[in-house]
Parts: C-alpha cells; sequence; structure tokens
C-alpha cells in the first residue's frame, strides 16, 4: 500500500525527544530493535515523520534507509498525523459482508475526505483498518478508542455530530 | 469463601460493548449493598457467544445473562444477588422455558461443541495464575520436566497426531522431532499469535481467556527442542491480549516457572512478546522471524527451513496459539485420549470463528469431522431475516467458498482441501443470498493485493493483474476470453510464488469460479449482479403502481435524477415519479427513503 507522506512541517518537543532518547536506550542491546523502537516513537509523537525516524536510525546505529524501509512496509506505521478523532472503519471480512464498505463510503462522504486523509481543520482522519476482532459486533468502527457496533448508514451522521463539537 | 460468583467476559467483543463498565458498575452496587465479601466479581475470557454480548454468568445458579447494559446492573443485584430471584427478563432466552431454566451447556449453542484448547476461556480470570493453577495449569510443565525425557515429550506429540492449527496442517510433532535432531548453541520456540485473517479471532480468545496455557507450551516445546528463549508475536490490535500476556509472563516469573532452573531441574526458559505493526504476510512463518529480527517482514526462500536455519539462523519452530493450548492437556490426558477425538488424518478438535450472515457470531470448539451444517444451522442458530445460505468462506483469504452442496462434507484439513478451500486458522464467514460472489473475489484479492510484500513478482504483478480483471468484470466490462485468462493465471500464481501468501492468494477467484461460475457470466453477459452489490451493474427503477407520489425520493436525490410523469396509479391520487438512469448515480438515497417499498434495485 503506497504510503501518504505528510507535508505539515515537524514539532518535536524536547520533552518527545527526552522519551524517544529514553527508549532506544533501553532496546538498543536488542539485535530486533527497530520495531519496538518505532512503536514507542509513534505513542510518543503520533506519527513518524522523517525527522524521528532520522533519530531512531542516529540512536540505534542503522542506516536510515533500513528504518524508513520498516516504517512504510508495515501499516500500522503513519507517516502522516492522524486528527484529533482518528475514526477506523474495520473492513475485515466479517463486517465486510455486512455492509462495512457502504459505512466507510458514507463517512468519506460526509467528511469530504478519502480514507488515510484528515480534514483541513485536524478534526477527523479516516483511516480503514484490518479485522480488529469484535466481529460479533459487525460492522464495527472505532474513533479513537471508543467501539461503535451493530452499524448502518444511518447511524454515522450520528456518530460524527457527537464528536463534532467536542 | 464467597457464596456467589459473577462472571463477566473481558473480551475483546463484550469490552467493545462496555463491559469492563459493568464490572465497575457491579463492584460499586454490591459495595453499597454490604454485598462485596459475599458476592465475588471475576472478569473472564471470552465465552464464545458474542453475537449477545455483554454476558454475565451468575454461579452457582448458572444463570446466563446476555446483552447486560450498565443500566442492567442495579436490577441484577437487587433482585439476583440479593434477593435470590433470577432476572428472567435478562436471560439468554433459549435457555429460558416455562417451568425451568436450561443450563447453558444444553443449549444448542454449546450442546455440540468440545471445548480443549477454549476450556479455561469464560471460566477463569485470565489475570490470576492461581486460576489457571487450580485447573491443573503447570501439572503437564511438571509432568514433562520430572518424569519425561526430550524424545519422550516428541513421541506423545507424535502419537496424538495433532497438526499445526495454523492452517496449512504439518504435523506439530514432527516439527519438533526435525528441530531437535539439529544441534546449536541456541535454538528459538515461537508463537505466531499474528492473526491476521480478517475475520478471525480464535487466538486472541485463548490469549485473552487463558494466557499461560500458551506460556506453560512453549516452555514444554523448548524442552522438547532444547531451547531456552521463546518469542511471542503478537499483533499489536490485540491490545487486552498483550496486556494479558504481560500480566501473565511476569506471573510465571515469580511464581518460578519461567526463568532459571524451572521446578528445581536446571531447566531455563524465558518468553519476550513482541507486537507485529499490521503486514499480513508475517503470518507465513519465515516473514515471522524476519520481522522478530527488527526487518522488513519478508519471506526467505526454503530451503534451509526453520527448523535448521529459522530465527537469527539458529535452529527455530513455530507454532500457531491454538497448536500450543493443546499441549498441556495431550500431555496430561495421553496421545490416545486426544486422538479418539476427530477424523482419521485430522485428530482432536478445531476452534472457529463465526461470523458474517448468522445468528451467533462468535467462537466455537468441534471435534474434527463436524459438518458445516451442524456448525451453521445447529451451533450458530442459522442464517438471519429468513435469508438463504448461499457459501461458507474458510481460510481468509487464502481459503476458498463453500456452497450449498458442500454442507455435508465433514470437516478436517484434507476434505477442505479437496473441495478447493482450506482449514486456515478457522475463520468462518457465513454468505447469503445478498452477497455477491464476484465481488467476495475481489475483496480478497485487493486484500492480498494490499498485503503482497513485494519481493517475488509472481505474487506481487499477478495478484494485481487478477484484480484488475476482477474490477472490469464487476464493472460489466468482462468478456468471456477473461475468465479463462483468469484461471490459468491463478495457476501460475500458485506455482510460481515464494511463499504461502501468494500460494494461496488466487483461492478464492479459483473457488469462486469453480462454484459460483453463473454469477460471474451473468456479470459477463447478462451485465447483472443478481446480488444487487456491484453498483456500476446495478438499475433502480420506480414501480409506477405502488408510487403515491410523495416526491420524498425526488427531493433526497442529490443529482436530481428523479423527477414526475403524468401517470397516476389506480387508487392513488397524485402522479408517480420515474429515475432517470443517464443521471442516476446508484447511491440509493431514493431507497433508504421511500416508505411504501415503490423503489427496487436490480
Amino acid at each position: 500500500m503506497q504510503k501518504k507522506i505528510s507535508s505539515i512541517p515537524f514539532s518535536g518537543t524536547p520533552e518527545q525527544e527526552a522519551k524517544l532518547k529514553e527508549a532506544i536506550a533501553r532496546n538498543i542491546d536488542d539485535p530486533g530493535a527497530v520495531m519496538p523502537v518505532l512503536q514507542e516513537a509513534q505513542e510518543i509523537y503520533g506519527y513518524l515523520p522523517i525527522e524521528v525516524q532520522k533519530m531512531v536510525a542516529d540512536g540505534l546505529n542503522v542506516p536510515l534507509e533500513e528504518v524508513y524501509g520498516v516504517s512504510t512496509f508495515y501499516s500500522q506505521f503513519a507517516l502522516s498525523p492522524k486528527g484529533k478523532y482518528n475514526i477506523s472503519v474495520c473492513l475485515g471480512t466479517a463486517c465486510y459482508v455486512k455492509g462495512s464498505g457502504d459505512i466507510l463510503d458514507k463517512l468519506s462522504e460526509i467528511l469530504g475526505i478519502e480514507a488515510e486523509e484528515c480534514t483541513p481543520d485536524g478534526k477527523f482522519s479516516l483511516t480503514a483498518c484490518r479485522c480488529i476482532g469484535a466481529c460479533g459486533l459487525a460492522p464495527v468502527l472505532t474513533v479513537n478508542d471508543d467501539v461503535y457496533g451493530r452499524l448502518t448508514v444511518n447511524d454515522v451522521q450520528g456518530i460524527i455530530d457527537k464528536y463534532k463539537d467536542a | 469463601m464467597y457464596r456467589s460468583n459473577v462472571l463477566v467476559c473481558g473480551g475483546t467483543g463484550c469490552t467493545s460493548s462496555n463491559s469492563l463498565k459493568i464490572v465497575d458498575r457491579l463492584k460499586e452496587e454490591l459495595a453499597a449493598k454490604g454485598l462485596d465479601k459475599e458476592v465475588n466479581v471475576i472478569t473472564t475470557g471470552c465465552f464464545g457467544l458474542c453475537a449477545l454480548g455483554p454476558i454475565m454468568v451468575v454461579y452457582p445458579e448458572g444463570s446466563f445473562y446476555s446483552m447486560v447494559s450498565v443500566d442492567d446492573v442495579p436490577e441484577i443485584v437487587e433482585e439476583h444477588l440479593l434477593k435470590g430471584r433470577i432476572v428472567t427478563r435478562l436471560l439468554y432466552q433459549e435457555t429460558v422455558q416455562e417451568d425451568t431454566i436450561k443450563s447453558l451447556n444444553e443449549t444448542a449453542f454449546y450442546a455440540k461443541q468440545k471445548r480443549v484448547a477454549l476450556r479455561n476461556c469464560g471460566v477463569i480470570d485470565p489475570e490470576k495464575i492461581d486460576d489457571y493453577i487450580a485447573m491443573d495449569g503447570y501439572a503437564a510443565l511438571g509432568k514433562v520436566l520430572t518424569e519425561m525425557t526430550p524424545e519422550q515429550v516428541i513421541q506423545t506429540i507424535l502419537d496424538s497426531g495433532l497438526r499445526g492449527r495454523g492452517g496449512a496442517g504439518f504435523p506439530t510433532g514432527l516439527k519438533w522431532k526435525f528441530a531437535a535432531a539439529n544441534d546449536a548453541d541456541q535454538k528459538y520456540v515461537c508463537c505466531n499469535a499474528d492473526e491476521g485473517d480478517p475475520g478471525a479471532f480464535m487466538d486472541r480468545s485463548v490469549l485473552e481467556g487463558d494466557p499461560h496455557a500458551v506460556l506453560e507450551a512453549m516452555a514444554i516445546a523448548g524442552y522438547a527442542i532444547g531451547a531456552s528463549k521463546g518469542y511471542i508475536y503478537v499483533r499489536a490490535e490485540y491490545p487486552i491480549a498483550v496486556k494479558r500476556l504481560r500480566i501473565a509472563i511476569e506471573q510465571a516469573h515469580e511464581y518460578g516457572l519461567l526463568g532459571e532452573d524451572i521446578f528445581g531441574t536446571g531447566f531455563n526458559f524465558d518468553i519476550k512478546l513482541r507486537l507485529g505493526a499490521g503486514a499480513f504476510v508475517c503470518g507465513e512463518e519465515t516473514s515471522l522471524m524476519t520481522s522478530i529480527e527488527g526487518k522488513r517482514g519478508e519471506p526467505r526462500p526454503r530451503p534451509p527451513f526453520p527448523a535448521l536455519k529459522g530465527l537469527y539462523r539458529k535452529p527455530t519452530i513455530l507454532n500457531n496459539v491454538e497448536t500450543y493450548a493443546n499441549i498441556a492437556q495431550i500431555i496430561l490426558n495421553g496421545p490416545e485420549w486426544f486422538a479418539s477425538m476427530g477424523t482419521e488424518k485430522s485428530k482432536g478438535t478445531k476452534v472457529f470463528a463465526l461470523g458474517g450472515k448468522i445468528n451467533h457470531t462468535g467462537l466455537v470448539e468441534v471435534p474434527m469431522g463436524t459438518t458445516l451444517r451442524e456448525i451453521i444451522y445447529e451451533i450458530g442458530g442459522g442464517i438471519p431475516n429468513g435469508k438463504k445460505f448461499k457459501a461458507a468462506q474458510t481460510g481468509g483469504p487464502s481459503g476458498g467458498c463453500i456452497p450449498t452442496e458442500h454442507l455435508d462434507v465433514q470437516i478436517d484439513y484434507d476434505n477442505l482441501l479437496a473441495i478447493g478451500s482450506m482449514m486456515g486458522s478457522g475463520g468462518l464467514i457465513v454468505m447469503d443470498e445478498d452477497n455477491c460472489m464476484v465481488d467476495v473475489a475481489k475483496f480478497f484479492l485487493e486484500f492480498t493485493v494490499d498485503e503482497s510484500c513485494g519481493k517475488c513478482t509472481p505474487c506481487r504483478i499477478g495478484t494485481k493483474r487478477l484484480l484488475e480483471m476482477l474490477e472490469k468484470i464487476t464493472k460489466g466490462q468482462g468478456t468471456m476470453e477473461m475468465l479463462d485468462e483468469m484461471e490459468e493465471l491463478c495457476y501460475y500464481i500458485k506455482a510460481n510464488s515464494l511463499c504461502g501468501l501468494g500460494q494461496t492468494a488466487p483461492n478464492p477467484v479459483l473457488s469462486t469460479l469453480r462454484y459460483f461460475r453463473d454469477e460471474y457470466e451473468a456479470h459477463v453477459k447478462d451485465k447483472k449482479c443478481v446480488a444487487g452489490v456491484c453498483k456500476d451493474l446495478l438499475e433502480f427503477t420506480i414501480e409506477k403502481d405502488k408510487c403515491i407520489g410523495c416526491g420524498m425520493c425526488s427531493r433526497k436525490c442529490p443529482v436530481g435524477a428523479i423527477s414526475v410523469t403524468d401517470y397516476i396509479a389506480p387508487g392513488k391520487k397524485k402522479p408517480a415519479f420515474e429515475i432517470d438512469h443517464n443521471k442516476c448515480i446508484k447511491c440509493g438515497a431514493c431507497i433508504s427513503t421511500c416508505k411504501f417499498g415503490a423503489i427496487f434495485k436490480g
């Protein structure tokens, strides 16, 4: 899958950098450290801009292309920032046969963005995700950590409204 | 001693519908009533009947409450736990009979099940090692370390006939035997918990409901092959499973059941967690090992097989979560016990994740050899809304669709292969007449195109070309020759791909071509999608004799494709409307607006 690379300027804080350095120090003796460190880096910064990848590469003493290779290979690593509310629609088989594709289309229509994009005000981002394993509730979407299940297309507007002014 | 035990499901399905808030509320209410010393609240793993979540079971009565909400909690506490009157309104209705209440094990969903891998799920508190030990936990590890040689352990697993539950069905004992035979300064035991099949959640439920079973089995495997280190590669999308595994590993260390000199026998074994980051190909064994090494999860050519050169080029075994969940039971009950279940070539039980168009979505464990009909209609409760069964999909993106005519095939590894599908890890998605089989094939191909790692050409480009053809067919641009070309390309991809992902990627296309060729032909020749899924082939029409002329649809239509005619149907007052097919964008807004069922698609 082609990754969308952000053009928003990087704005990391010294606190974030200290946290990242601590994570690098904790993992540096592990021969397979790149992935766990990138996972922590994404938790710290919310996404993995090239500046962060450079810090990881320098810190772990591996070439940047290797770090970049890993961060573009795995779908969980995001190269552009997510919105304040990230709406993630499950496109696993169980949800898909119950119509989650239509729900994604509806969200895309209401928010005016495609999957893997963020609204200009930074409020909502939309992602299509793999099975989250709540197949009993299919079709399912999540807004950050809140799970909404047994959905129909008509529920979509109401869910967005809940977060619009929050 | 508590007089009552309340079990609340803390699996992903039920927590997604707020079961943890139910636990909090329950504890509050019990404390307020002064019952917190008499009634014990336990958060368990998955009960299996996810469709009815959140689930709560009260013992000693065994009352099975389903679809409980936080607001129901005070009533349950007041009526049931204080006054001893069961709240019949909230019980799983199948357990309620005129004058008695059936036990859970007599209901259709549970009666035909045989729980081996899932035996502790929904029974114990997965965050307490003592609960696991009380259920004979770690007794198998003790027996192995003190009474058996590694050769005897491997022979026991071989005799049981256990085959890998991850999909391909390779005999587990044989894998262990190969790895044991190779000498090395370091060997590894790995666990594949990267359950990537969309629609499958068996492994997650085992990890969430009974994490120690996996740790114990990995230690047993370590003893058998001579390894002192283990890795569990688990999906990061399963936060609850990750948390419970971390707790379990920590507790096992505290009890001396992992770490150095286990049971005072001098045997050392330690387990590390590795989180995946969302790559389906990492379910393939060599990719998974490359990913544990922190690299892009691309597969490696075999040979050398992992039993010789696996993780960090050292002898390694990799088994799936469900495979491990069977190991301790085989050691304790003997290989004959395990081999007494199942069919001639597939022993034991298999867990399936039932999903899609089925009443009882959830997790079931049945002996091998159970038929699809039994699983779907007896255990699964059939298809909702009186719709007709069309196909069952097993094996995820590597598997195939099984049509009605094969509903009575006994499910085991070899029978499923013979009818063009495969066991896979156990996802079982049911589809009804509203699902278009060409669209389903396209769905899986989109998945494999996305997930192909790109290392080998047949998979990277072959699946892409296959998808392009499927897209043309669903748009009504297909030709009959294309169907033959697709089939040829499928066999080419299968024969030439480097790893399991590519070798099985064409299966959804091949199996739908085999059993639902008529649907493909309808798309190609008649430009029709009978199920009404493929938008480009749809046409929306207003049945003028049903239209009362209210004009709601016309106002909702985003492109102004609906206009009034001069025809007034008999008995109606206003003229009917019609749809201009040249303007219509097939969004379906009109259908959902019409209260009179006057608009049809097809």
